[in-house]
């Protein structure tokens, strides 16, 4: 298809719709087929463009809405009845009850389940927040740097990426926790170190992209300094695929998290994390199902929350969309 | 008249978008004969594409059409899928504006076109292989014997459009619509694409459907003339008399749409602005980490001067290198050689030592959708500058001069708290201008910065960077492919190809006496000694 | 062809190099030694345990044996399983392993490829909205939770299949855990052949194809299905690497004798060399298996062959 059989393609569904009464000018601005209707007094910017589209998705504004309740849910729950590690002994192993306010159960132990999930929520939130922080930041640093010198330096920082892409990290990150046990900073950073690769290669793309945009030359070419240039034209705009990027991170992460758990090499009594308390909930399934489909409910839903809306935030901020 | 092949009758277009229908096509009707070439003639937008699409019933599923297509008297609309398979490549076939991507890139273009033999003439084997041997060999493919065998990237744009073209003329078709067929490919090669079309339709007595925006080929190429704007047809008819007497006034709008008008020239006594000698670039293709690095020269070794109030047209294809030069010449790439500002020698300064010359030294760019920031507002972008030049500037004075440099371009100054994506080009690149202007530079690096828009907008905007150019006595180094437009804009014209000056002189004088052959091809493939007369 | 093949295999010498070298030094650096724990042994014999391991060596002259014994096939003795081997450990559970992970990929393919095709012809239709919500789910539900949930509804309320158990590789037994380790790229693979295909269709060449007057299937099938595939090959190489590690809680979760168990039995047991053997099994396997992808890549995809 040329460009003229696509109308719908054009800049028309950027265009504002008219102010009642808005400014008219005196001279005709510019007298193209595509002029825009009279200006209105502001513009709309890239951001709050993409947040009206993103807010017209329905699934992911769901999501976002379920996600802030999980995070919220974590938030207070220490404010339920029960403790982390009390022990109702009255209740081994009871199903979801509203007595004794044990909503979602007990544990073989007689701990409430709504409580450890709660608990274990924060674990794997925190995980994941501060290992896709810690990917986010050596991704970028990585990948903007590589792309900025260019050159020799980015052949060789990217041929380093692509040896890294190769390794069988899962296990590098398993023989990690075997050697210097399980520690819930070590999980935060060999999991990040794990994740950046991505990051370091979408931002170094976007870099070199960027770097080539005339408006970047156009900014040389006034005399702008490169600290300036940086700021203002790369970082604004090499930001939109980043957040996207993060997004999709975070499940991840978290799901790495909960395999180690699973496993059993990640967080250690008395934390917990869902992968531990699916873990458990495996080993109890045939009498006391709830364990394991509680905790693996909780994940679930975040996890497809947090693709829902990265998923969205994708379309929203995609330029090939617009 | 002879008995028309197509006919195109009342036929409507409209696409039914989540957003609502939009008509594309409205009521539009022609005809074409047989052996005739019918030229539909349009800016972006005017439903051109569309008409021929729809005509081979290749659009969207979400386009509704309307009215009849008949060719041969059999209303196309109206036959079975299976009927219209059997037309599409043997009766009727299309070549595209994008050469570069219309072919299967994980097939042999033997394959490809053999394809089309097989599917209609079930020609197989080896008749089927000496078909598509015969067949390079008429479309101008080197080698045909080693070609067929080529997968699409190892062919050039012009090649592959070569190869598309045997492919629709495989079956021998009674009609060829080319859609935009030499747009995407340099001058030269247009004009040889363009003398193949011509001659094969000769030899097969076949009727085309030239789609194109641009009216030069048009009154070479074509018999008949069909204008569209906005989806609808504004007139019809033969071509002399249409470009002799145009009815319509979009009609004429377009025929004067051509750069016409010549530049005063600057006073003999003016001095020399900007001045290069012996300027080099070169990029590397593929540093190595180890051993050699391999370089590709892009400008090897050109001398240049302009003087004040001067404007110095360079003209080449792609890849001539005349885009790098200019940015060479100010100081936006590496360079090597001697480049002087007045008496300034621009290589011995730093960025810190270049930063107040850049204000005097200025830029455009071609592509008015890339050379905005998209997340500034037009204000900030064309203050930017300020910022940088005059710091001490409040913001209620750099607003000031932002007004005054959009009213400047013809832009209502209203618009600065708007984003660029919500301008349309031609204001776009008014924005690009008005961010140079501001900083009241005495050079403007010019480059291609109408070749993206349509040709009544580029007409306006040309005028507008000559209008500028008579008030603030602006000397231009302006860069295009597009040889009217040099003509009318430039007193000097530098000829570039693979990195050197082929030829260089006063303007009217290389127009009317080129003395080199490439020059002179590149001249006769613009059609540019109707120009003169014109 | 053959020199690209070298190049890429010139290219995995460095991963391998790598995986070896971490995981051989993170294993020395580890605090405590792989005889502390179970009982005080008294200090002469820990020394001639030390010396039967060469772990009084210095540490490079230990690094250069452990090579030199790898590139025999050596991974050197298991320091729990004590009449065993590293290598004939991995030689007993590679089979079982190689079973479960070749079905699951080609499971994936079989049902994925076809998933994402048809959803991509058939867009926006209830067809495609189903395959993609179910794709979500199987990306969102991870295999930890799908496979027990499938030893617990057809195993153990249905009875319809062993919950659990190898039974020398008899076909109820493999069932459950190939499907719950294929579910997840099954999602991922028919995600992105739609996605991918979905390009296509719309791309240029595609209406050249049609302008030809050849018919749809004819349109999809030579020219549209061999383009949309090449996103999906390249996946392969992490789609593989997921097979692998997901084979680690497969096995484990259903008590499959393959190298996952063991890798995960020795990394609760501290068993270094186990561990350290396993690691660098897998990094030769994923490496090996990027470099078939490469190849398959650059035997679907012309221009590879000749530039790079």
């Amino acid at each position: 298809m040329t460009s003229d059989s696509k109308p719908y393609s054009g800049e028309q569904s950027n265009a504002a719709p008219l102010p009642a009464g808005g400014p008219n000018p005196p001279r005709s601005p510019d007298p193209e087929p595509d002029a825009l209707p009279e200006a209105a007094p502001a513009g709309e910017s890239l951001a709050r463009d993409a947040w009206r589209r993103l807010s017209q998705n329905r699934a992911a504004m769901a999501s976002l809405a379920l996600l802030i309740a999980i995070i919220v849910m974590c938030i207070v729950g220490p404010c339920l009845p029960w403790g982390l590690a009390e022990v109702d002994w009255n209740a081994f192993g009871t199903g979801p009850t509203l007595e004794n306010a044990h909503f979602l159960g007990t544990d073989a132990n007689g701990r409430d389940l709504l409580t450890r999930v709660l608990y274990g929520g924060r674990v794997s939130l925190s995980v994941a927040l501060v290992a896709s922080f810690v990917s986010l930041v050596i991704g970028v640093l990585y990948g903007a740097i590589s792309g900025y010198l260019g050159g020799r330096v980015d052949n060789l920082m990217m041929r380093f990426v692509d040896i890294m892409y190769s390794l069988p990290f899962m296990f590098l990150v398993i023989l990690l926790m075997v050697v210097f046990g399980r520690n819930i900073f070590l999980i935060y950073a060999a999991i990040g170190a794990v994740e950046w690769l991505d990051m370091a290669r979408i931002v170094r793309g976007q870099t070199l992209a960027l770097k080539r945009r005339e408006y970047i030359e156009a900014a040389h070419a006034l005399g702008v300094r490169d600290s300036k240039i940086v700021t203002r034209h790369l970082i604004p705009n090499a930001i939109g695929p980043v957040i996207v990027y993060v997004t999709l991170t975070v499940p991840k992460v978290i799901l790495l998290e909960s395999f180690l758990s699973f496993l059993g090499l990640g967080v250690q009594e008395p934390l917990t994390s869902w992968g531990v308390l699916i873990s458990e909930g495996v080993s109890m399934m045939e009498g006391s199902p709830w364990m394991l489909l509680v905790p693996s409910a909780f994940l679930a839903v975040t996890l497809f929350c947090l693709n829902f809306l990265g998923d969205g935030l994708r379309d929203a901020l995609d330029p090939k969309t617009r | 008249m002879t008995q028309s092949l197509l006919e195109i009758d009342k036929l409507s277009v409209t696409f039914q978008l989540p957003t609502g229908p939009v008509a594309a096509v409205k009521n539009v009707s022609f005809s074409i004969a047989e052996g005739e070439t019918l030229a539909l003639v349009g800016e972006s937008g005017s439903g051109k594409s569309v008409t021929s699409t729809a005509t081979m019933r290749l659009l969207p599923e979400l386009a509704e059409t309307a009215g009849a297509i008949r060719f041969n008297g059999e209303n196309l609309l109206e036959v079975t899928p299976k009927r219209m398979r059997r037309v599409r490549g043997n009766d009727i076939s299309m070549i595209f504006q994008e050469p570069m991507t219309s072919l299967n890139p994980l097939h042999r273009i033997g394959r490809q076109i053999g394809e089309v033999l097989e599917k209609h003439k079930q020609l197989k084997g080896q008749r089927n292989r000496d078909r598509v041997l015969a067949l390079l060999e008429q479309v101008g493919i080197p080698e045909p014997e080693r070609r067929i065998d080529s997968y699409p990237y190892e062919l050039s744009g012009g090649q592959r459009q070569r190869v598309m073209i045997a492919m629709a003329l495989a079956c021998e078709p009674k009609l060829l619509i080319a859609d935009e067929p030499t747009t995407a490919l340099d001058v030269t090669v247009q004009a040889q694409i363009l003398d193949l079309l011509k001659s094969l339709q000769a030899q097969y007595g076949m009727a085309i459907l030239f789609i194109t925006h641009d009216l030069s080929i048009v009154r070479h190429f074509a018999d008949t003339v069909c204008v569209m704007r906005y989806g609808e047809v504004v007139e019809t008819g033969r071509t002399g008399e249409v470009f002799d007497a145009p009815k319509h006034d979009y009609t004429r709008m377009l025929l004067d749409a051509i750069p016409r008008g010549r530049k005063e020239p600057a006073p003999a006594d003016s001095p020399v602005l900007l001045s290069g000698r012996d300027v080099k670039v070169r990029f590397a293709l593929k540093k190595r980490l180890l051993g050699k690095s391999e370089y590709f020269e892009a400008v090897r070794g050109i001398d240049l001067s302009i003087r004040r109030g001067e404007t110095l047209g360079i003209v080449g294809e792609s890849g001539s290198g005349k885009s790098t030069l200019g940015r060479a010449l100010l100081r936006l790439l590496k360079s090597t050689g001697d480049i002087r500002f007045e008496q300034t020698d621009l290589q011995a300064l730093d960025k810190s030592g270049m930063r107040p010359l850049r204000s005097r030294l200025q830029v455009v760019f071609q592509d008015p959708f890339g050379s905005l920031s998209p997340r500034m507002t037009v204000g900030e972008v064309i203050s930017e500058g300020l910022k940088v030049h005059h710091p001490e500037m409040t913001r209620r004075q750099r607003d000031a001069e932002v007004v005054k440099a959009l009213e400047e371009v013809a832009l209502d100054p209203a618009m600065r708290n708007r984003y660029p994506h919500e301008f349309s080009g031609g204001q776009r690149q008014r924005i690009a201008i008005a961010r140079a202007l501001i900083l009241k530079p005495e050079l403007l690096l010019l480059d291609e910065p109408t070749s993206a828009l349509d040709r009544s907008v580029q007409v306006r905007v040309i005028d507008l960077l000559r209008d500028l150019q008579k008030k603030y006595g602006l000397t231009y180094l302006f860069i295009s492919h597009d040889l009217s437009v040099v003509r009318a804009l430039s007193d000097h014209v530098l000829v570039m190809k693979e990195g050197q000056v082929i030829e260089q002189g006063p303007s009217e004088a290389l127009f009317t006496q080129p003395r080199e052959p490439y020059t002179q091809a590149l001249l006769k493939a613009a059609f540019i000694e109707e120009g003169a007369a014109a | 062809m053959l020199s690209y093949t070298l190049k890429r295999l010139l290219q995995a010498i460095p991963t391998l190099l790598i995986v070896i070298t971490i995981s051989f030094f993170l294993m020395r650096v580890a605090p405590g030694g792989p005889f502390d724990g179970e009982r005080q042994l008294p200090p002469e014999i820990e020394a001639n345990l030390m010396a039967a391991y060469h772990l009084d060596e210095p540490l490079p002259m230990q690094y250069l044996r452990y090579m030199g014994n790898l590139i025999q096939g050596d991974f050197g003795p298991s320091f729990k399983y004590k009449d065993f081997s590293v290598t004939e450990l991995i030689a007993q559970g590679f089979p079982v392993s190689l079973e479960i992970g070749g079905l699951a990929i080609l499971l994936a393919l079989l049902l994925g490829l076809p998933l994402g095709i048809a959803a991509a012809l058939k867009r926006n239709s209830t067809v495609d909205y189903l395959v993609m919500g179910t794709a979500l789910t199987g990306i969102a539900v991870p295999n930890f939770v799908i496979a027990p949930i499938f030893a617990l509804v057809f195993g153990v309320l249905l009875g319809w299949l062993p919950a659990g158990g190898w039974n020398g590789g008899a076909l109820p037994n493999l069932i459950l855990p190939v499907v719950a380790l294929s579910i997840q790229q099954i999602a991922y693979i028919a995600r992105m052949m739609r996605a991918s295909m979905i390009e296509v269709l719309g791309s240029h060449f595609i209406r050249t194809a049609r302008a030809k007057g050849l018919n749809e299937g004819e349109v999809i099938w030579r020219h549209a299905i061999r383009p949309a595939l090449l996103p999906v090959v390249s996946y392969l190489g992490p789609a593989i690497a997921g097979i692998i590690t997901g084979s680690v809680v497969i096995e484990q979760i259903f008590g499959i004798p393959g190298i996952g168990r063991y890798f995960v039995q020795g990394a609760l047991n501290r068993d270094y060399t186990l561990v350290m053997g396993t690691v660098v099994f897998y990094g030769i396997l994923i490496v090996v298996m990027n470099l078939i992808v490469d190849l398959l890549y650059s035997a679907l995809d012309p221009q590879i062959r000749y530039d790079d």
